[in-house]
């Protein structure tokens, strides 16, 4: 038990990981931090990349007004659902990214091998790249929410709902994305698996809106949509930690 | 002629069956090739050193 | 080839010709039995659907508010039945295939997929044409057929994934986390979908809606239910047949059960 162990952690060790001395210490928090301090890092690194995923988000976003029609009260209609739509269409766009570079070099098996819970690793993952994707789009929503007339209201619970959501989708990719691992056709196979999974997300997310405009309240969305994410935070990491090790064997 | 006409629905209810019927077919047809394509490929591949 | 390792070679049959429930778990001994299994549950499924077409076109009476028309939910019903179910199993299958590592279970499973996918396909078929003459529209975007569609979408999404990884014990693995994910899923987003079509649509009408049953209707929907049931069964252990032939090709009981030249045997 000792070997792969020593060697993934001295492996660790030269990536700035806290290795501790005894075994007792290869717990879920040192592995979260990690794993969220340095999947930030090398994202950061790249950070024209996640420049264009987001400006990806605001064209999309663009394109809608320009397919169908300006005019402000139908606008004001579509507008929560293309947010969230666009939303989805980013996630999807950056999720291959999760894990392919480590894929590639051979460190995700160093990582899968080490002594520290795999779950928790990925967990870390996921956070680092909700932090990366998901947060800047709830933090752009309101801006672009403008751009469809919605009111005060509408554009609090876009965001909202968004900010309950957006970790949802970044959970629930994960498990495509390590389901797709090297695999032909990666990205628009990954698309095809996870987008039936996002619907009930997308539905309670852009519903939230909906339902304020419609006079209800949206607090039914949101606390499903709580629900879900509770869920997710549970149930993901262990079903992307077993995919992980599917495609790694 | 009732029968063929269906009260006047004959197109939805023999385009209901008739697609079924065809899927179904298909469905039969590919699997006979399918088999057909193993048992070949399993004819032809030579038996490994492992087996019994 | 990879070496069968772990699993019993070749079929041992104990005297008497008995096979116990651990030596079926092996393809070797499983492929005979799926054989002798199959051409019954064939021949059963085509006198149920030649009873079930007879009460439903025979004997049922023509609906009052629906006419001729609503004959189809004999084919529409019990396929969207079917589609659940069989992902159902599909699920039991790829617990098991992960749970005991088997190959077995994963082939079963691998077995089932095109005809989930067929049954989803025939009941969304159906039910558009079904949906025209009674409520004036192909698709209404209700919950029921708005699920079975993302079913739809489901089944090929296993499919897809199936086809793109190379590795046949890979790809076991993985349609067996992803049929899971999707099982549990799959009362999440019918749940979803009810949600937002009763927020849009109100007071409005419901696809599936069958008229009000008389009897007999239930019962050429029953029947016709269990010849999808049979036929699927037959169709699977008969595709399994395939699926084993093609993935353990190269084992020595292939040669001896294929009657080929050089058997070991």
């Amino acid at each position: 038990m000792g070997e792969p162990g020593e060697a993934a952690s001295r492996a660790m060790a030269r990536e700035g990981a806290i290795v501790p001395e005894r075994e007792l210490e290869f717990g879920v928090g040192a592995a979260l931090r990690w794993s969220v301090a340095r999947d930030l890092r090398l994202a950061l690194r790249s950070r024209s990349e996640l420049g264009v995923q987001l400006m990806f988000y605001v064209i999309v976003v663009t394109l809608f007004p320009l397919a169908s029609t300006p005019e402000r009260t139908l606008l004001a209609i579509m507008g929560p659902g293309v947010l969230w739509v666009a939303a989805l269409l980013a996630s999807l766009l950056s999720l291959p990214r999760l894990f392919a570079s480590d894929f590639g070099d051979g460190t995700l098996e160093q990582i899968a091998m080490s002594p520290y819970p795999l779950p928790a690793l990925v967990f870390g993952k996921i956070v680092a790249h909700w932090l990366t994707t998901g947060l800047p789009i709830v933090l752009l929503a309101p801006l672009l929410g403008i751009q469809y007339g919605l009111d005060a209201t509408a554009l609090t619970i876009v965001t909202l709902s968004l900010l309950v959501g957006t970790p949802i989708l970044s959970l629930l990719g994960a498990i495509g994305a390590a389901l797709t691992l090297g695999v032909r056709g990666g990205g628009s196979l990954l698309a095809l698996l996870i987008l039936p999974l996002y619907v009930p997300v997308l539905i309670f997310g852009a519903g939230a809106a909906d339902a304020v405009r419609a006079g209800l309240s949206a607090s039914a969305n949101l606390s499903l949509l709580g629900a879900g994410l509770l869920i997710a935070l549970v149930g993901a990491p262990l079903a992307t930690a077993a995919s992980v090790r599917i495609a790694l064997d | 002629m009732n029968f063929l006409a269906m009260g006047g629905y004959g197109f939805y209810v023999w385009g209901a069956y008739g697609v079924t019927a065809i899927v179904i077919a298909a469905e039969i047809m590919s699997l006979r090739a399918h088999r057909r394509a193993a048992a070949r490929l399993a004819a032809t591949t030579p038996q490994s050193e492992n087996s019994p | 080839m990879r070496p069968l390792g772990g699993q019993r070679r070749g079929a041992s049959r104990k005297r008497g010709g008995s096979v116990n429930l651990y030596q079926l778990a092996s393809p070797a001994t499983f492929y005979p039995f799926a054989g002798k299994l199959a051409p019954w549950f064939a021949i059963a499924a085509a006198l149920l659907t030649i009873a079930g077409l007879w009460i439903g076109f025979g004997i049922a009476p023509t609906d009052f508010q629906q006419g001729e028309a609503y004959r189809i939910i004999f084919i529409h019903v019990p396929t969207a039945w079917m589609s659940m179910f069989i992902y159902l199993v599909m699920g039991f299958w790829s617990i098991l295939a992960l749970t005991f590592n088997t190959r077995l279970s994963a082939m079963m499973a691998q077995s089932l997929v095109p005809s989930g996918a067929l049954m989803t396909f025939i009941a969304l078929w159906t039910g558009a044409l079904w949906g025209r003459p009674t409520w004036g529209t192909y698709w209404a975007w209700d919950a029921r057929m708005t699920s079975e569609l993302i079913l739809l979408f489901l089944y090929f999404g296993v499919m897809a994934l199936r086809n793109a990884i190379d590795d046949a014990r890979r790809a076991d693995r993985a349609c067996a986390v992803l049929t899971i994910v999707g099982a549990v899923n799959i009362p999440i987003i019918y749940f979803s979908v009810q949600w937002w079509n009763t927020l849009h649509q109100g007071a409005s009408v419901s696809m599936t809606a069958a008229p009000k049953m008389a009897s007999i209707m239930l019962m050429g929907m029953l029947v016709m239910a269990f010849a999808a049931w049979f036929y699927t069964i037959a169709v699977s252990l008969w595709r399994v047949q395939a699926i084993i032939l093609e993935r353990e090709r190269g084992a020595g009981w292939i040669s001896a059960r294929l009657g080929l030249a050089g058997a070991s045997r």
